[in-house]
Order: structure tokens, then sequence, then C-alpha cells
């Protein structure tokens, strides 16, 4: 079950010609794909464009109408070979996921496609994390499209130009046989906004007819000398056909000003931003009308020579608007202009930052600098002030003394926080030790209070990570995290298998948190999940067992001993060979919204239900914070004291604790202090609950007015 | 074209309820005729992470008479957002940091809670960050703030966070959209509309009324030194606290509380013998009587060491069973469990045995040994009969605490920390007043508060060396915020060899200016 539900947003697939469709980007990708006529989609899941999976998850049923055949793959690996479908049959298929990270690991299978070359038409659909509120290094997806000559395009990030750019990319690809990316922005995918939507279309071309009457062509496939009459037919056919497709069918827009002498071509993808920009430097108005001429490119890759000259004949400077880097369109301009000898004078990155997002803030600097130079006169004299508004020094200082960074953290009762707590109870015995971290939600155990892992290589691959250090001794055994979503994406094989086969000593613990959580919770194929459209509850110990694990434990992460003991094990053991933890607990925030609803129904039909949370004695807690720095929940907090005579805040439990019992195993293994209590909250309660309840209470009560009566004879 | 784009900004916590916020201000537009974008960025920043929303309305009617529609952008730039709504006040600050608040545009409505940080939660003595500066900060920075606790109007109303928000937006006026439409959004989601309803209401109202004039709530005090002590027994005692010096009084009666429900009268007694000893040393010179004040604090709190029976004593109080249940709200007479997790180490137990029969125990490996056997963690039910008798009876132990070897332990230590003071005030008064406040490193149980104990002790063994030095305050002062500075005792370390290695400098230094 995933986090967000879109269960009733899908029903907005269901619109039909001219009716007005309003929702999220993400959405709306979605509906242009059912409009496009698509047989297959497939994908894996990760920020930006994990709600496209949810979407489509949620939205099966649709799919299923319409016959369009839905996966969720494996890895991205995966979804980009399941693309192999369109290469001899007219079906038209669509796939998904984070770039570059998913790129990178689909890059084999889209290296091979894009040499085959497309009958239907091949979209790859990008959410490409660059900038403000990424999780992965910083790279351009560019570099991809050039390299396999995949086309590429950056549509301006309102629905409408998305919706537009998601057909066009089908018939593009169809046009010229050619795979296409269509790569969206963070905040693209999550903007809501408006377009006027068409009727879904069932696949003009289907998987079953395609198995009925399978097609083979050699030319098609990967080996010599198909290879190399593929090459050339990407420069000699394909190409031209996309360079002809996008110029009739104006992929590109071409937007006059009154200022003719210069210009700014721009990605797409940046269009509404710049435009602001622009409006603010007083060379734009609201609804987007421009002073200066613009070059929209809609498709960053390739680009077109012609439309290049078109737009930079007569004009002194132009200038280029790329994110990222190598300004590899930049680089490209000079290539285009230099041989038909126009004297334009291309300004990119001169102007702008190298590298970082380009926010409105950053363009409209960058904007300023251009047109001081090149078009000084531009710029109405009176109309708004051309600097960003500056803070003083003094206001800057203070901020940075008063506002304290809030890094990313494990949530509320996380499963993961105790498994990382008692890492560092077991660091405190035997020294630092050397961490293979992954990508996951435990990758949060490198930020404070955890501070641990000593590189992060890719998903999956903390085990792999750790192969150089296999026997080297030192004392210690090197240890890898890997999440159970990063396990059936490619740690089974890379890591599990590889540390079999190469005879590993050392120690890999598996995060099985029941899903692939950090991404928004979707099933994988060990979930406990009832799923029936899905074959989940597949078993990770017997997986492992499966690859040659000999040494393989299980241990509960909230039961902090055992863990702990389970840990001291694999690192001393005599055993020679790979050890496998599986530290279990499903994740919290999934469980919970399970839960919540059901204990709130049970209450309310009268049930007897128990919830538990904890709580910090404010008199007893002496205010040192150990138990925060060996837990981080965010539901354990500070608060003033109570008493007058201690300065320094106390812990405190807020009322968001789930009770998930990790404060109480952290005051055992750790010896803290005795200021944690559980306390159990019983819901319609029975006759004995009450009975007992009562009884107690006397008991209690009596002895309680006693020893206070005993204390009130020294009031002062 | 006259009509503008306007620019709302909502900076949460990821999971705070931005997103409802957001969604239902798209309502509230769309239902008005405007048309809206709406972005935000949640990626990794939404477990837990600070996270923007960022919104944008224009009239749809304007965009009918000008042929299409506006370009909205996808992030907010400086000087040009009209609105930013804050669920916490870091957040609120975060965004001035990011220029998203200029002093002639922006209305900030933020909630004055905090939701302190990992950083300042993990510090090991104070790392709040100073919250009334914050609030200063957002008022000089913006053209109008509303600010108010609106984590208190929502846990008032039982309501979620963000209904207070949208309450505050509108009565701020920022939107020019009516109030109807508004209450329209919570009504149609359907989601707890009564609480969330009046928490709205509440927090227009608040708006409204221009945020209250918000300040810190000041730290708990000890109300005035009384005249007459209640129990007439007690009022020599009483007497005796009037003739400190006048900043002293209110802590030491503080303390003098304290030691009469940590033990007994003579006890009293002894705390305010040994505070005396203390305050014979104030020098007219020194003013105020700092060295007493910090004294009567530190003393209070070192006199009464939680040991095993002061924790029995503070987890069966009446006080505290009323306490929780109220924490967890619990409805009159409904059944709550208390459960307390101990784990006594051979220590404990040894302190918590007449001396001479703990030290035998810390002693002997194999009694120790065996002992250590029943030191596992344990779970002990307050409301029960017997969990309740167990603690009580070991409250009421606190009677021989005297013969225990914990006692005998920690009197020891605070003699030797009182004879230090003594002996220092009359050469360096400043610096027995940092050496009486340096007892705030001794805290915790267990581990920590050996740890703290050991550091403790370093800094009492540079007392010597610095005592006749200027500057020995602020030394034994900054030696004590490197002990608090990491719990490894990295900076300690590092403060006392750089300590170490200015002393050679200046051995050296002075013996070349006498020859």
């Amino acid at each position: 079950m995933a986090e967000r539900s879109f269960t009733k947003q899908v029903q907005l697939l269901r619109l039909g010609l001219g009716e007005e469709f309003r929702g999220e980007g993400i959405l709306a990708v979605t509906k242009a794909l059912l409009q496009s006529g698509v047989a297959y989609v497939g994908g894996y899941q990760g920020a930006p464009i994990s709600h496209l999976m949810d979407v489509l998850t949620d939205a099966e049923d649709i799919l299923t109408e319409l016959g369009v055949h839905f996966e969720a793959s494996a890895s991205e690996a995966a979804a980009a070979a399941m693309l192999a479908a369109s290469i001899n049959y007219p079906l038209r298929g669509a796939v998904t996921w984070k770039s570059t990270v998913g790129t990178n690991v689909a890059s084999d299978a889209l290296s091979n496609l894009a040499s085959a070359g497309v009958k239907g038409g091949a979209l790859i659909i990008l959410g490409e994390d660059y900038g403000e509120g990424a999780s992965i290094m910083q790279e351009r997806t560019h570099a991809f499209a050039m390299k396999s000559q995949i086309w590429l395009l950056d549509p301006r990030p309102q629905l409408d130009s998305i919706v537009a750019a998601v057909e066009q990319g089908f018939e593009l690809s169809e046009a010229s046989n050619s795979p296409v990316m269509l790569m969206l922005r963070i905040r693209a995918c999550h903007v809501y906004g408006r377009f006027v939507a068409k009727d879904n279309r069932r696949p003009a071309f289907t998987t079953a007819q395609a198995l009925a009457h399978p097609q083979r062509d050699y030319g098609r496939i990967i080996l010599p000398p198909s290879t190399y009459a593929q090459e050339r037919e990407k420069i000699e056919n394909r190409l031209p056909a996309a360079e002809r497709f996008i110029v009739q069918r104006k992929l590109n827009e071409m937007l006059p000003g009154t200022i003719e002498d210069v210009g700014i071509v721009l990605q797409g993808g940046l269009y509404n931003n710049a435009l602001r920009a622009l409006e603010l430097l007083g060379l734009a108005d609201v609804m987007g009308t421009s002073r200066l001429p613009l070059y929209v490119l809609n498709v960053t890759y390739p680009l077109v020579a012609a439309e290049w000259q078109r737009f930079c004949k007569d004009k002194r400077a132009v200038l280029v608007i790329e994110e990222g880097q190598p300004n590899y369109i930049e680089q490209a301009a000079g290539s285009i202009l230099r041989p038909v000898d126009l004297a334009v004078r291309i300004v990119g990155k001169e102007v702008l930052p190298t590298h970082g997002e380009y926010t409105v803030d950053v363009l409209r600097a960058g904007i300023r600098n251009f047109t001081e130079r090149w078009a000084p006169g531009a710029r109405p004299a009176a109309a708004v002030p051309a600097a960003l508004p500056q803070m003083s020094p003094s206001v800057t200082e203070r901020l940075a003394a008063l506002v304290p960074p809030r890094p990313p953290g494990l949530c509320t009762g996380c499963p993961e926080r105790p498994f990382f707590a008692a890492m560092k109870l077991l660091q405190r015995e035997t020294g630092p030790l050397h961490i293979s971290a992954d990508i996951g939600c435990h990758s949060f155990a490198t930020l404070p209070p955890f501070n641990m892992g000593n590189s992060i290589m890719g998903y999956g691959l903390g085990a792999a990570a750790a192969s150089a250090f296999n026997g080297a001794g030192g004392g210690h055994r090197a240890v890898a995290i890997m999440g159970d979503g990063g396990f059936w994406h490619n740690g089974l094989t890379s890591g599990i298998g590889n540390s079999v086969f190469n005879k590993h000593d050392d120690v890999t613990v598996i995060v099985d948190n029941g899903y692939s959580a950090a991404t928004g919770g979707q099933d994988i194929p060990s979930s406990r999940s009832a799923n029936t459209r899905r074959q989940a509850n597949n078993s990770i110990v017997d997986a492992v067992r499966g690859v040659g694990i000999k040494w393989v434990k299980r241990t509960r992460t909230y039961d902090m001993r055992q863990t702990l003991r389970i840990l001291r094990a694999a690192l001393r053991t005599d055993f020679k060979g790979p050890k496998v933890i599986v530290a279990e607990g499903e994740c919290q925030l999934t469980r919970q919204r399970r839960i919540r609803p059901a204990n709130r129904a049970a209450i309310d039909r009268g049930e007897r239900v128990l919830t538990q949370r904890f709580g910090v004695d404010p008199e007893t807690c002496t205010g040192d914070h150990s138990c925060i720095r060996l837990s981080g929940c965010p539901s354990l907090t500070i608060r003033k004291s109570v008493d007058p005579l201690r300065e320094d805040p106390v812990a405190h439990v807020d009322e968001t604790c789930v009770g998930c019992g990790v404060c109480g195993e952290i005051a055992d293994a750790a010896v803290l202090c005795p200021s944690f209590y559980r306390a159990d909250l019983i819901f319609n309660a029975s006759r004995w609950d009450s009975l007992l309840c009562r009884l107690r209470t006397a008991v209690i009560g009596f002895l309680q007015r006693s020893s206070e009566q005993r204390l009130s004879r020294d009031a002062l | 074209m006259n009509e503008r784009t306007i620019k709302l900004t909502i900076a949460a916590l990821g999971g705070q309820g931005g997103g409802v916020l957001a969604d239902w201000l798209i309502e509230i537009a769309e239902f008005n005729d405007y048309l809206v974008q709406s972005t935000s960025v949640p990626g990794v920043a939404q477990r837990t992470g600070a996270t923007i929303y960022y919104l944008e309305f224009f009239p749809r009617a304007a965009a009918l008479l000008a042929g299409h529609e506006p370009v909205m952008a996808l992030v907010p730039a400086a000087g040009d957002v009209d609105c930013v709504v804050a669920s916490e006040l870091a957040e609120a600050g975060r965004a001035i940091q990011r220029g998203l608040v200029t002093p002639g545009c922006t209305t900030v409505i933020a909630s004055t809670h905090r939701s302190y940080s990992i950083v300042e939660k993990s510090a090991l003595g104070d790392g709040r960050r100073d919250d009334q500066q914050l609030t200063d900060l957002l008022r000089e920075c913006s053209k109008r703030s509303i600010l108010f606790d609106m984590e208190e109007t929502a846990g008032r109303h039982q309501a979620v966070i963000s209904a207070v928000m949208l309450g505050a937006i509108c009565g701020s006026g920022v939107l020019p959209f009516p109030k109807a439409s508004f209450e329209q959004a919570i009504t149609r989601s359907a989601l707890s509309v009564k609480t969330n309803l009046s928490a709205f209401e509440d927090a227009d109202r608040q708006a409204r009324a221009g945020g209250a004039q918000w300040t810190i709530s000041p730290a708990p005090t000890v109300g005035p030194v009384p005249q007459q002590s209640r129990t007439p027994a007690l009022q020599p005692l009483l007497d005796r606290v009037r003739e400190l010096p006048k900043n002293a009084q209110a802590l030491a009666l503080e303390g003098v509380r304290r030691m009469l429900d940590y033990q007994d009268r003579p006890y009293a007694a002894l705390y305010l013998a040994r505070l005396e000893r203390v305050a014979v040393l104030e020098h007219p010179a020194s003013g105020a009587g700092a060295l007493s004040a910090a004294t009567a604090r530190s003393l209070a709190l070192w006199m009464s060491f939680e040991d095993t029976m002061r924790v029995a004593q503070q987890k069966t109080r009446g006080a505290r069973f009323a306490r929780v249940r109220a924490e967890v709200r619990a409805a009159p007479g409904q059944p709550v469990g208390i459960t307390e997790f101990m784990k006594p180490r051979v220590q404990e137990i040894a302190g918590t045995l007449p001396a001479a029969l703990g030290r035998w125990l810390l002693a002997s490996p194999r009694i120790g040994k065996f002992v250590g056997r029943w030191t596992h963690g344990r779970r002990i039910r307050t409301d029960t009969v017997c969990g309740f008798l167990l603690l009580y009876t070991l409250a009421a132990a606190r009677r021989w605490r005297r013969s225990t070897l914990r006692f005998r332990q920690e009197d020891e230590r605070i003699g030797a920390w009182l004879g230090h003071i003594i002996g220092l005030a009359p050469d360096n008064y400043e610096m027995a007043v940092e050496l009486a406040r340096a007892q705030r490193l001794i805290k915790g149980y267990g581990e920590t508060h050996e740890k703290g104990w050991r550091n403790f002790c370093r800094l009492v063994g540079q007392v010597d060396v610095l005592r006749a030095r200027a500057d020995g305050a602020q030394i034994l002062a900054r030696l004590q915020s490197a002990a608090l500075a990491d719990e490894e005792g990295a900076a300690l370390d590092l403060a006392l060899s750089d300590l170490s290695a200015e002393a050679v400098v200046r051995s050296t230094s002075s013996r070349l200016d006498t020859a």
C-alpha cells in the first residue's frame, strides 16, 4: 500500500474530449499516455516520479479496461528492457524512473534499444532529480540522450505543454524510429494546473496481436554486422527524420520580441521561471509577452541547425539558458553557427552560474548581466529595481545563529531507528567500524544523530561497495547496509551473490521494512502484502540461502538486545564466509496508516482497544539528552524544565508518539535512565478492567495520600 | 495589464500538513474563479525535513480579457512574495534566509511554537535557539507579521495545524476570497470538520486581531520568599534563608524545600549550613551575591542526587500519576497502565546498600557477577499494587539513605567541591562562581553520570593552574562549554591540550623575561 493514494484522483483519467482536467503534473502525464493509445507501461519508483508509479498502480482497473499492460518493474533496467516490445511491433510503450540514477541503471538496455531502433513509439518519462529537493548526485540526463541518440524533450512546465509533449513524443519516436526521453523537473512533476482533455484511446496494435504473429528482423539484433548498419542508420536516416519532424510540427517555439538584435535560447522546462525573471526586470508582462525574442527548446536534443541559424541571424548576441553542466547546448551552438559564419555572440555560463538550479533569482541576475552588456537600453529605466533585494549583513549573521539546520531523518517510530541505535552502541564496544551505506530510508543514518556510513555507491550496492575490504584484517569486519528495496533491485546478485562467490568474510545487514519505503511505500517482492495483482511475500532469507549464504540470522529491530547480540556474533564469529543479518520491522508510516483508522473504527464500535505511548518524567530527567542522541525520533523532543533549579531543557515525548517501544529498549540497552515510562490506555474497558482499575486506584491512592500528608508536615 | 499575480509560500515540516493546506487554497481559489498554480518540493525533505509549497493566483476574468493565461513561475523570487505562511517559527526564519520575506511586500503568518531540530535536541546542555530574537527579526524583516502559537490553537480545538494556518490566512486578508469559501473548503474535505472549523474560526479571529503580541513565557521561578513558615518548627530555617544575599534567597528557599522532600529537616539544615559557609565569602565589591546564588542552585541539585530511592519517590507520587493521565488525555475512570523501565547495574545496587556491604559487593568480582544476573532490564507496572508497593517501599527506605554507599560517595564529593569553592573565592571570586556552576556537568544516570563526573574532575584539576590567572574564570567557563560540546569529550580534550600548550608558552616566555 503506497504512502499516497490516488484512487480518487485516477477518476480524472476517465475525462473525455473537451473536459477540463485539473490536477498534478504526474497525473496529467498518465492521462496523456492513455490519450496516446499506449499499449504497455512500466517503471521503477523514485522521487520525483514515484507518484506516477502510484497513479498507475491505483489506475490498474482503468488500464485493464483499455487493454494497457502495466508492470511495476524490478528495476529501471527491467523497465527499459520492456521497451524491446516496440522494436519489432507497432506497439506504443512508456516507462518511467528517476534520473539520472535510474537512467544509469537502465543504460545497457537503452543503448541497445536506441541502436536497434523502434517501430512503435517508445517513450521514457524521466523525473530529473536536479536542484533543490534532489536526493542524488547532480548530473544531467542530456548526456545519455547524446551518447545513445535518444531524443530529449524538455517541455514547458505547464500541463498543456507536458501533455502535448507526451503525445508528440510518441509520434516523434515513430517518425524517426528512435526512442524518446521526456524529462520533467521536480517541481513540474508536482505542479498543479489545468489542460483540456481528449478521449482515451485503446492501443491500435496490442501485445496479443504481436504474440499471435511474431516478427523477426536480423537487422534489429545487436550483433555485427547489424550494429554497424544501425549506427549508419542513426546518422543517415533517423536523425534527419527527427529534425524534419521537429521543424514541421513546430515542437520548438520561436517567439518574436520588439528588441530584435539580441535574443534568448532556453530549455522549455525553464520557460516559466525565465519569463518571471524577465517580468521582474521589466522585460516581459504578466501574460508572458517578452520584449526580447525567445527560442524555446521543447526538444533539447537533437538541436536543429536550421532553426538556430534562423533565430540567430541578424542578432548581435544570444543568451543560452541551460541548466546544469557541462553546457552541452552552448557548446553545440558554437559548432552549429561557426560553419555558416554567423557573427552572433553566444553568451551562456559567462553570465549564469556554471552549475546548480536556475531559480528565478538566478535567472534574473543572469539576464540582467546579459542585457546590461548587450542591450543596455532594453530595460525601461523607471521600471523595476534591477538588483535583488539584499539582506543586510547583520540580518544574515543573526539568521545564521537563530535558524538551526533541519536535515531529514527517520520518521516517528521508524523500525530502522533501533537498528542504528544498536549499531551506535555496538561501536561503543568495538570502536568505529567501516560501514558501507546504501540508498533508502537507512541513508538518513548518515545524518545526525547517528552519523554513520562511510560511502553510498548506489541503490542495492552497499554490500558490493565493501568488497575491497574483504578479509583485509585490521581487527574488524566491514559492515554493509542494504535495504529490502535495494536487495531486490540488484543487491541479491551484486551484493550477496558476489560475496558468496568471492568468499567474503564480511557482514551485510538487509534492513527489511517491508516496502520500497523511501520512495513512498510501494510493494516489493518481499512485502507482506495481500496485493492480488502481484506475487508478494517472497522470503529474503530463502533468497540469500538460494545464492549460497550459510550464515543468515533474522532479528526484529525493535528488540535491540537481540539485534545487538546478533551483530556482535556476526562480527566475532569464527565462521568463514559472508554473514547476512535480516533486520525486520515494518515501515511505521505504512503501519500507522493501516492501524490508526482501524483502531478508531474499533473504538467507535465499542470494542476494547489498547493504545500505547511513551512519556518522560520531567522530575527524573536531568536534561543530559543522551536518549535523544541515541534515538533522534521526531516525537522525542525537549521542553523547558519544570524544575526551577534546572536550567537545561528536559526530554519530552510529544503527542505524535506511536508507542513503538524504542524509548524503553534504548533505556534498557544503553543503560540510560529511568525517566521513560510507557502508558497503556484502554478504551472501552471491560468490567474486569474497570474493577481492577478501581481496586488498584484505591490502594495506591491511599498510600500516595498518606505519604503526601507526611511531607506536608514540612511546609515552608 | 493591471492585474497582478498573488504569490504565496508555505514553509512547513515534512508530514505537517502543508500539502493539505495547499489543496484547500487551490479549491478556494478555483471556487472564486481564480486561476491557480501550485508546486512543491517534497523529495527527501518529506521525511521530517524542511519543505516548501508555492502557489500563484490570478483572476480568470482578467485572463479571458487578455485572451490567454498568465505565465506562472515554479519558484518564489526574492522580493516578489506577498505572503509566507510558516507552520513553525524556525521555518519562518528559514524563509527570510531564503530571501522570501521582504520588508516592503511580504506578510508573514507564522506559528510561534518551536519544533526543535535534531541539533538543538541532542546538545548535552541547552542547544535551543533564541526564539524571542527570531520573532523580533520576523517583525523587522516583513511588511506585516501575524504571529501566534498555532500548535496550541490546534491542540485546544483538537484540530490539525493546517486548519489553523488556513484561518490565519483568511483573517490576514492577503487573499481576496470571502471567508465563507474558506469554511466551505474545510467542510467539503469531510475530515474532522467540526474541530477543524472551530480551530479555523479561532485562528481567523486571532489573525484579524493582528496575532498576539507574542513573548516568551518566563522560565519557572520560585515565588517570593515568605515571612512566615507554614510549619512553625521550620521558621528558623526560613529566617536563615532570609539572611542570605538577596538574589540567592529564592533559590535557597527552593533548595530547602527540596531537601525536606528529599530527606528530612536535619538535611535541610545541612544544606543551609553549607551554603552559609560560601555566603560569608561574598565581598561587598562582588555585589549581587552571584557566588551564593550559583552555589544555592548547584548545591541543591547535587545534594538531591538521583539515587534509586529518589527515583522511586518521584515515580510513586500522586501528582505524577495525575500528570501521566493528563498527558495521554485519559478520560476520568479510564484505565491507564504505567510501565517503568529500570535497569539497575551492579553499581546502582551496591550504591543502595549500606556502605560497607556495597564496597564489599563492588570489590568481589564473583559476588558482583552473581548479582549481575539480576541486572537485566526491569519493567515495573507502577499502576499495579505489587509494582507500586515495590517502589513505594524503596522510596520509604530513604530514611536509611545516609548509610548507603552512594550517599557517602556523593557527600564526600560535595564536601571536596565546596572546599575548592571556599578556598578559591577570596583569591578569584569570578572563578569560584564558575566552579560553583560546574556542577551542571554531572547529569544523567549510569555511564552518562560517570562520564560527567570524569569531565568535572578534569576541570577541577585545572583550578590550581588557573587560579592565579586574571582570565581564569573565562577559561573555566570555556572548558565547561567544551565539556558540553560533544559526548565523546573531543572538544574538552582539545581545549585542555590547548591550555597546556599555552601554559608551556607562558612559562617559557616568563623565563625569558626574567632572563
